[in-house]
């Protein structure tokens, strides 16, 4: 029964960390831009989110989508307010521009932790759940509310699939992630791919922070943790590849439910650490890596 | 929303600007304002309520003629719930701002590292919440050094003393329950509260079938509540005040069927129905002050006034501030000074009618030296228990006649063996 509990919730919590990380490794991969400010932007989701709900009253699904548009809103004025001004600034030499916008957005998502804790407080909240109740998967006791999560992350993580490889849209995204200055010298605005790139990025970094709000809560101190763990998920998939982040973020789900039913729920984040430094020992470029 | 941070933020700067100018010059005149610091953190459930119930108690002092007709100012810092930043606002205070006493924070590990700092540059003070026993041990064993610094509230012992008294009469009389799991914060606070409750709870009748302690960090609380009902017990009684929204919102979605009790300190706010969106159903909790709940001669009037000036229903800081601030200006009247030796002399002596009830402290030779006092005759603290979106009082049960009731999806005993 303990198996088949921690079968459940290990695979809840890791679709969910999946879908926190690859918008952010999508963002790398295509734009070349190391988003900081992710914890932050899942953040400003989550609590305009509970805002709404607990202010105006919005049901649990009107006030997850109000939550996404934060999310969204929030991406692009990372990206029209931080970021873009920092590409296209001629005073920052085009080789140290990475180190910039890694500095810029972090000191972002300090400012958005800031702003949240100013205007939320730091304690934590939660959105009503989008399926209220539990139901029994072979005798174990499971919120209905988790399962939704988890095919939700599932469907949005296909259709993302769907988009990147079926679509005119994705493989110009493809290509933009390959050979950006030959897909400029055939006459694609590589502006107006960044700008689809922040919006999806925006779309799915909203759903998540959400999703997370609805299932564990989330406080405007968890900014940071919320960042560090989408980059912990990114790095030990390899920088840029969506599959890898998949398959990291199940590596460490997983690892951290087995930690907390097995040994003990406060060591719960060490084993994830201590696979991301073999990783980092043995195989730099990460599981799927291209770099 | 915004309200407290803002308005000190004006505050600070305004104090730091006038005793920049000002207090530098040297002694205190007769006509010059006394003033109280708050060291707390003002975006916290249970911190913001402090440096509140403190403005409710300088503005009823101020309304009475004030200290000897002497004004009383609160100076008020945000600690973010950082040792270091207390530490520093706690200098500031004493060199800078000149305060005759300060109240304090709501957590153990800070009021810990103020209580040093108390002690060297002789400042009276007052942690209206801060629990843990290691504060009145150390006034205790160094009293001559240390006898600054008050609690004013239970040391964690006290807090699982009436725990188990409460838990005696509502939960094994009332609806024979036998068995307990201890489920508490790993924290300053709770480690003396887990040898309390291990101590007391079988004599009121819960046999203890397993203690868990976790990392306030923590987030995800399934394992913790999966373990808790591989053993069956009765009832969680927990310790929680750093945590709460997470692990009450995760019991309630999950519908662990085993009922919470004991201290869950964030759940004595009434913003927590909503920050929980309505999970705290059927929870119960210590606190200092229930709505409508007379504990003294006063706690209708302080209950009023709070509300009136900040439309809400505060956790217990606010009345144990608000008390402490009260203590502070009644030991400096009697005293006819604010000099810290006299203060502390005369703060030995309290015996009022605080919000929180019969009000005084620990005297040098008890075990909780200055540290308030518990028992029938003295502050009990009181037990709500959330129903239908509103605390309701529980225990004592003279005073509250309310029966516990609990959501659906909890087994009481009666019913786990009628299965």
């Amino acid at each position: 029964m303990r198996g088949l509990q921690i079968l459940i919730d290990g695979f809840a919590i890791s679709s969910l960390y999946g879908i926190g990380a690859i918008g952010f490794t999508l963002m790398f991969g295509v734009c070349g831009v190391l988003n900081l400010a992710h914890g932050g932007i899942m953040l400003i989701a989550a609590l305009i989110g509970w805002w709404a709900s607990v202010t105006y009253g919005a049901g649990p699904y009107l006030s997850a989508v109000i939550g996404i548009v934060a999310g969204l809103a929030a991406s692009y004025v990372t990206y029209f307010l931080v970021v873009r001004p920092l590409q296209r600034s001629r005073a920052i030499p085009k080789d140290e521009e990475e180190i910039f916008i890694l500095t810029g957005t972090l000191l972002w998502g300090i400012m958005i932790q800031v702003g949240m804790d100013y205007l939320f407080s730091d304690n934590p909240v939660t959105l009503q759940p989008l399926l209220p109740g539990v139901m029994s998967i072979v005798g174990v006791r499971t919120p209905r509310n988790e399962v939704l999560i988890a095919v939700l992350c599932w469907l949005v993580i296909g259709a993302l699939y769907l988009l990147v490889n079926r679509t005119r849209i994705g493989k110009q995204l493809l290509a933009a992630s390959i050979n950006p200055r030959g897909l400029t010298l055939l006459g694609f605005e590589l502006s107006r791919i960044y700008i689809i790139v922040w919006t999806i990025y925006g779309l799915l970094a909203g759903l998540a922070g959400v999703l997370l709000a609805s299932f564990f809560g989330v406080s405007s101190a968890n900014a940071g943790a919320l960042t560090a763990s989408a980059f912990t998920i990114v790095i030990l998939g390899g920088l840029g590849s969506v599959p890898g982040s998949l398959v990291a973020a199940y590596v460490v789900g997983y690892a951290e439910t087995l930690t907390a039913y097995l040994i003990a729920p406060t060591l719960r984040p060490i084993p994830a650490l201590l696979i991301l430094i073999a990783v980092l020992y043995v195989r730099p470029q990460g599981l799927l890596g291209r770099r | 929303m915004p309200s407290i941070s803002a308005r000190y933020a004006t505050l600070c700067a305004t104090t730091a600007l006038s005793a920049g100018l000002l207090c530098g010059a040297g002694a205190a005149r007769a006509d010059d304002p006394v003033k109280i610091g708050v060291v707390s953190e003002f975006s916290a459930v249970v911190g913001e309520p402090i440096a509140r119930g403190a403005e409710l108690a300088a503005d009823y002092i101020n309304a009475h003629g004030g200290i000897k007709g002497r004004k009383l100012e609160i100076v008020a810092y945000d600690d973010h719930s950082s040792a270091a930043d207390a530490v520093r606002a706690f200098q500031r205070l004493a060199q800078q701002d000149h305060v005759s006493a300060v109240i304090t924070t709501f957590i153990s590990e800070v009021a810990l590292a103020v209580e040093p700092w108390a002690a060297r540059l002789h400042v009276p003070t007052l942690t209206p919440a801060a629990a843990s026993d290691l504060i009145s041990k150390q006034v205790h064993d160094k009293y001559d050094q240390y006898k600054y610094m008050f609690e004013g509230w239970f040391p964690s012992p006290n807090l699982a003393l009436a725990v188990c008294d409460s838990s005696h009469d509502t939960l094994v009389e009332a609806l024979h329950m036998k068995t307990a799991a201890i489920v508490s914060e790993d924290a300053d606070w709770t480690k003396p509260l887990d040898v309390g409750y291990a101590k007391c709870l079988p004599g009121a009748g819960l046999n203890i079938v397993d203690t868990i302690s976790f990392n306030p960090d923590t987030t995800d609380f399934t394992p913790i509540f999966n373990q808790v009902e591989a053993k069956h017990p009765d009832v969680m009684i927990m310790g929680i005040a750093h945590v709460g929204v997470q692990p009450t919102v995760q019991w309630h979605s999950q519908q662990v069927p085993i009922p919470m009790a004991g201290i869950s300190a964030q759940a004595s706010n009434d913003s927590f129905w909503k920050s929980t969106n309505g999970a705290t159903e059927g929870v119960i909790t210590q606190t200092g002050s229930g709505p409508g709940v007379a504990l003294s001669p006063t706690t209708l009037a302080v209950q009023k006034a709070y509300m009136d000036k900040f439309h809400n229903f505060p956790a217990f800081t606010a009345f144990t501030s608000y008390d402490g601030v009260m203590a502070f200006a009644e030991a400096m009247k009697r005293a006819g000074s604010t000099d810290p030796d006299k203060v502390v002399a005369e703060m030995e002596k309290t015996d009022m009618q605080g919000s929180v009830g019969h009000y005084g402290f620990y005297g040098r030779q008890d075990q909780y030296t200055h540290s308030l006092r518990y028992g029938k005759d003295w502050a009990t603290g009181i037990f709500v228990q959330w129903q239908d979106g509103k605390q309701v009082c529980i225990w004592p049960t003279d005073k509250c006649p309310n029966k516990v009731k609990f959501p659906s999806f909890v087994k009481l005993p009666q019913q786990q063996a009628a299965k």
